[in-house]
C-alpha cells in the first residue's frame, strides 16, 4: 500500500489544495491499515514502547497538571454564582464533575496531548526523514513502520486514558478548593456528592474515547513526520500541521463518539 | 552468471515525472572489486545505490545480488540480502536520538543473537577500525562531520557486510580528513574482502579507492574503464570535467 504524494510548494492552486485534502486523508487512511496490518506481528518492540509511553506521556504531566486544575477551579468559580441564584450551591460538586469526566477531561486532555506529543513526533520522523536515518533504518533491515510507528502509536493511545484520569482527579481538586474558598462545604460532602452525581455512562465512554483521541494523535504526528519532504521547511510543516489535522480530528470523532455514547447510555 | 560477479545491473531505468534518472544502465560488479560512480550532481547516481539496496523501485530492469533480483523478493528476502550490503549515506545518517554505543548496537541487535558482553566486544572492535573507540558513549550531536562519517562507516561495516555502498562518502569534509576516510574506506574493504560501490566526486578518494570507475551523464554510462584511462580522456566532456574537479582540489 502507497501513500499518495502530497505536493510540497509555498504557493498551492485551489485545485492543488483541494488534491492535497483528499490526498491526506487517503494517506492517513492507508496509514491507519498498514499500522494494524503490522500491530500484530512480531516482532513487538516492547521496549521501545515504554520508552516512548515515558516521553510522550510522562513529560507531558506537568502541563495537564497546571491545565486541569485551573479547569476544575474555573469552573467552580463560573457555576457557584448560577447555581446560587436558583438555591441549588449543593448540586455544585456533581455538576462540575459530570462536566470534566464526560467532555472536558477527555478533549481538553486530548487537545493538549495533541499540541504537545503530536507535534513532537511529527517533527522528530520528519527530522529523520530528511536525514535519511529512516532510509538508514529500512536498510539495516529494519522496519521503520515497526520501530517507529506502531511502537508511539501504542504509547500515545495507552497515555493518554491515564493522562484523562489523573487530569479529572486534579481537576474535581480545582474545584474542591474554589468551593472551598467560597463556602463552607466540607470535603467528605464534596466527595459524596460528587460520586453519587457520577454513573456508569459518564464514565467509562468517557475513557473508552480517550484511547481513540490517543490513537489519532499518535497516527496524524507519525503519518506527516514519516511523510514529510523538503528538508527542514518539510520537518516544520509536518510539525504544524500534525497539531492542526490531530486536533480537528479529536474535535469530529469527539462528536461522533458522544453521539454514540448517548445512544448507549442515554442521558435521563 | 559468471561465479565472481556478485552484483548484475541489467537494463535499470528510473524516471521521476518527466525526468529520466537512469537511462538503460547495465553494470558488472565482481567480487572484492571497489567501483567509482562519477558524474555531475543530479545524474542519477543516488538513484543508483538506492535501487541496488532496494529504497527505490526502477520502472525496468533488474538489480541481481548474488544472483537474487532485489526488485522482485519479498520484504523478508529483501531483508536476508540487505544483511548483507552495508550502506554509508551521505550524512551518515545517524540515530539522533541513540548514542554511538547504540547505533552500533541497533543492527546486531536485530540481526544476531549476541549476549551484551558480545555486543560490547563487537562494538569497540568496530570503533578501533575506524579509530573512535573515544566516541563510545558520544551523542551524534557531540561529533564532528569526519567523526559523523567514521560512525557511520563503523555502523555500516559492523555486521561484516559482504558489499558496501558508499554515497559521497567524502563530501563537506576538509582535503586531510577526506584523505583519512578514503584510506580507511580501502583499509576496511581489504581487511574485511567487501566489494565496495562508492559515489563521488571527489577525485582524491576516488585515486586511492578505485579499481575501476563508470561515469554517469544524463542518466546513461558514458565511459567505462580504469580512473586513469577517464582523466586522460580525450572526450571533451571528461576532460572538462576533470580539468575542474583537479581545480577543485587544488
Amino acid at each position: 500500500m502507497k501513500t499518495p504524494k502530497i505536493i510540497f510548494k509555498n504557493r498551492l492552486s485551489f485545485e492543488e489544495q483541494v488534491y492535497n485534502f483528499f490526498a491526506t486523508i487517503s494517506g492517513l487512511t492507508v496509514f491507519v491499515l498498514k499500522f494494524f496490518k503490522e500491530v500484530f506481528v512480531p516482532p513487538y518492540e516492547i521496549p521501545q514502547v515504554k520508552k516512548h509511553m515515558d516521553e510522550l506521556g510522562v513529560k507531558t504531566f506537568p502541563i495537564v497538571s497546571v491545565t486541569g486544575f485551573i479547569i476544575g477551579l474555573v469552573l467552580a468559580m463560573q457555576t457557584e454564582p448560577v447555581l446560587r441564584t436558583f438555591g441549588a450551591t449543593d448540586y455544585l460538586p456533581g455538576s462540575v464533575a459530570v462536566s470534566v469526566i464526560r467532555e472536558l477531561g477527555p478533549v481538553i486532555t486530548a487537545l493538549i496531548f495533541a499540541g504537545r506529543v503530536s507535534s513532537g513526533i511529527g517533527a522528530e520522523l520528519g527530522s529523520m526523514r530528511v536525514t535519511e536515518q529512516i532510509d538508514a533504518m529500512e536498510v539495516s533491515g529494519v522496519h521503520p513502520f515497526k520501530f517507529l510507528v506502531v511502537t508511539r502509536v501504542i504509547a500515545t493511545t495507552m497515555v493518554l486514558p491515564i493522562l484523562t484520569l489523573y487530569v479529572d482527579f486534579i481537576a474535581m481538586v480545582g474545584a474542591y478548593i474554589a468551593v472551598a474558598i467560597s463556602s463552607e462545604m466540607s470535603l467528605a460532602y464534596f466527595s459524596h456528592s460528587v460520586v453519587s452525581a457520577l454513573a456508569f455512562g459518564d464514565f467509562l465512554p468517557a475513557i473508552a474515547k480517550t484511547f481513540v483521541f490517543g490513537f489519532i494523535v499518535g497516527i496524524v504526528g507519525s503519518y506527516k513526520g514519516f511523510t514529510a519532504e523538503g528538508g527542514t521547511e518539510g520537518v516544520g510543516k509536518a510539525s504544524t500541521t500534525s497539531i492542526v489535522i490531530a486536533s480537528l480530528l479529536i474535535l469530529i470523532f469527539d462528536m461522533v463518539l458522544v453521539k454514540i455514547t448517548l445512544w448507549l447510555w442515554p442521558i435521563i | 552468471m559468471a561465479d565472481n560477479i556478485i552484483i548484475k545491473i541489467q537494463n535499470l531505468s528510473k524516471r521521476f515525472g518527466e525526468l529520466i534518472v537512469l537511462d538503460n544502465i547495465s553494470i558488472d560488479v565482481t567480487c572484492g572489486e571497489n567501483l567509482i560512480v562519477f558524474g555531475q550532481s543530479g545524474t542519477g547516481k543516488s538513484v543508483l545505490l538506492k535501487c541496488i539496496i532496494g529504497l527505490l523501485n526502477p520502472d525496468s530492469g533488474k538489480v541481481l545480488i548474488k544472483g537474487k533480483d532485489v526488485c522482485t523478493l519479498s520484504q523478508k528476502e529483501l531483508d536476508a540480502v540487505r544483511k548483507n550490503i552495508g550502506f554509508l549515506f551521505q550524512g551518515a545518517a545517524l540515530y539522533d536520538s541513540m548514542s554511538v554505543r547504540e547505533n552500533l548496537e541497533f543492527p546486531l541487535e536485530r540481526h544476531f543473537s549476541l549476549t551484551q558482553k558480545e555486543l560490547d566486544e563487537r562494538v569497540m572492535k568496530t570503533l578501533e577500525m575506524v579509530s573512535l573507540e573515544d566516541a563510545v558513549d558520544k551523542m551524534p550531536s557531540e561529533l564532528s562531520g569526519g567523526m559523523r562519517k567514521r560512525i557511520g562507516l563503523a555502523r555500516s561495516i559492523i555486521t561484516e557486510p559482504e558489499i558496501m555502498l558508499y554515497d559521497e562518502p567524502t563530501t563537506g569534509l576538509d582535503p586531510i580528513t577526506s584523505k583519512e576516510i578514503s584510506e580507511l574506506i580501502l583499509n576496511l574493504q581489504k581487511k574485511l574482502d567487501m566489494t565496495s560501490i562508492v559515489v563521488t566526486h571527489d577525485l582524491v578518494c576516488a585515486n586511492i579507492i578505485a579499481d575501476r570507475a563508470i561515469f554517469l551523464k544524463e542518466g546513461k554510462i558514458i565511459h567505462r574503464g580504469k580512473l586513469q584511462e577517464m582523466e586522460t580522456s580525450e572526450d571533451p566532456f571528461l576532460k572538462d570535467f576533470f580539468s575542474k574537479e583537479i581545480i577543485n582540489e587544488q
